[in-house]
């Protein structure tokens, strides 16, 4: 379903992202893992069309998505590291505008809307406005919202940073639900070991841009000799915390927590 | 279509639905009508140049358009981190549907805007010859608007942080508007200050307003007035949508 090789990513002398290949098969389950700044956000970047890659290839359900970019992205729906949602506008009024930019047929996206809005628990909630929600119901309605277009993958980068363990587990069984009702492709990234072990079928370690390992959970764990994921991560990329320069993102997100009262 | 359609509904229903924000925008125009209106009203009668009350509230309302206008692309900022842009930047659409979608929306929330505080300038004493002019004056409203909400356009697609937002707000909108001659006539100016004016495009939207409400001290053809904004917001329209093309996330 996802397929990468020899992909590259250079900005200016910097290597964000060498040389990684790998695939995802249908219906599977990917954890994409590695520390701040290894280059798991300028990937899915790159898989989602939003950045040009320096060279290599990729294929999306057999599509190039530099080639044949709207129709690649009809095929996936992301979940993104930082919100994407109005705030100002309904639940309901959030799903609508995704259906018509996705060109959703307007029977179909009622229809989709009320049914995933059931399955993520927010149909009661559908008319008030997103502000209004928790982090956690945040996070569900935008999952809900990625697959209104019936996506065949779904991309979640660190969808549960900064939800309460009772929020992250709700999350990973809708998901875990939907891959298996719809069998759809899910590919994410996220910083709890424990989530990966257990939602994934396969895994993938980057480090400094380079695919470290990749395997299923319990093959990445006897390769290093260790019992959890967490051990297994660390003998592969080093216990050594990354030097990494806040940037002008960084600032904002600072600055949306001080006025937000630190929700998310 | 109905992705344009859809983007600028959305412009609509964050404006309605943020009355506190509506109410907070309609104190600084209030405050220039009512203090300078008033406080200046009597210097400019000695002067000879006529009634302040209606020589300002062109210049106030070219305000309130010029603000609301400019706002809602530098809102692109905040949007592309932490709102909606990237939302829609994924979707299978143009960036041009997009970019227009929003442009026309931020003009038709601004346009709203300036009606308002038209309608406060009316309260407040403010006469324009006819009332059946405030259609076309209307016009000049949507000129400004389009203008500006695509310059902000422009300029949002490649704001990085908050201090580029200050640096644009104190070196850009402030001037755009202290230069508009939207407090003062632009007869008779020196030579400098004569040519800076007459390059900035606010001063053509007020200028044109000033001539439809018969309002004293107008400075310009109301025809050249027109064919400026036209072709400064065409140019603007297509340099926003080219600078919103190039934006990365």
């Amino acid at each position: 379903m996802i397929r990468v090789q020899n992909l590259l990513k250079t900005f200016g002398s910097f290597t964000a992202v060498n040389d990684v290949s790998f695939e995802v098969a249908e219906g599977e389950i990917f954890a994409f893992l590695g520390p701040n700044g290894a280059g798991k956000t300028t990937t899915i970047k790159m898989l989602t069309t939003l950045l040009k890659p320096t060279s290599g290839n990729i294929e999306l359900d057999g599509l190039d998505p530099q080639v044949r970019q709207n129709e690649a992205r009809k095929r996936f729906g992301i979940v993104f590291q930082d919100p994407s949602l109005d705030g100002d506008l309904t639940a309901a009024e959030n799903m609508e505008i995704h259906g018509v930019l996705y060109h959703v047929p307007h029977k179909l996206r009622r229809h989709r809307t009320e049914e995933l809005l059931k399955l993520f628990e927010l149909w009661d909630r559908r008319n008030d406005q997103v502000k209004k929600f928790s982090g956690g119901m945040k996070r569900r309605l935008e999952i809900a919202r990625g697959f209104l277009h019936t996506p065949r993958i779904l991309f979640l980068d660190e969808p549960t940073l900064g939800l309460d363990p009772q929020s992250r587990n709700q999350l990973w069984t809708h998901v875990k639900k939907v891959n298996e009702t719809e069998r759809v492709t899910v590919f994410l990234t996220t910083h709890y070991m424990d989530e990966a072990d257990r939602v994934a079928h396969r895994i993938g370690v980057i480090d400094h841009g380079k695919l470290v390992a990749q395997g299923t959970p319990s093959a990445i764990k006897e390769q290093t000799g260790t019992s959890t994921l967490e051990d297994a991560f660390l003998t592969l990329t080093g216990s050594t915390i990354r030097a990494e320069e806040a940037n002008a993102a960084d600032q904002m997100r600072q600055f949306a927590k001080m006025w937000s009262g630190a929700k998310r | 279509m109905s992705v344009i359609y859809i983007l600028w509904l959305r412009e609509l229903k964050r404006y309605t639905r943020s009355r506190a924000q509506i109410v907070a925008s309609l104190g600084q125009p209030l405050l220039y009508l009512l203090v300078l209106g008033f406080g200046l009203g009597p210097v400019f009668k000695r002067a000879g140049n006529g009634n302040y009350l209606q020589f300002v509230a062109p210049g106030v309302i070219g305000m309130s358009v010029l603000f609301s206008s400019i706002f809602s692309g530098l809102g692109l900022l905040w949007d592309r981190q932490f709102g909606f842009l990237k939302e829609t930047l994924v979707a299978p659409v143009s960036r041009l549907q997009i970019m227009i979608g929003r442009t026309l929306g931020g003009a038709t929330v601004a346009v709203i805007q300036g009606m308002l505080v038209m309608t406060i300038c009316l309260l407040a004493g403010f006469r324009p010859v006819h009332f059946f002019l405030i259609p076309v004056a209307m016009g000049f409203m949507v000129m400004i608007a389009l203008l500006f909400a695509a310059l902000g356009m422009a300029i949002g697609s490649g704001l990085q942080d908050m201090q580029g937002f200050q640096l644009i707000m104190n070196f850009l909108v402030m001037p755009i508007y202290f230069l508009s001659g939207a407090l003062f006539p632009l007869t008779g100016l020196g030579m400098v200050l004569g040519y800076v004016t007459k390059a900035d495009p606010l001063a053509y939207g007020i200028d044109g307003m000033r001539n439809v409400f018969g309002s004293p001290m107008a400075a310009f053809d109301p025809r050249v007035d027109f064919l400026v904004l036209v072709v400064v917001a065409a140019v603007f329209i297509v340099f926003g949508a080219w600078r919103f093309n190039k934006i990365e996330i």
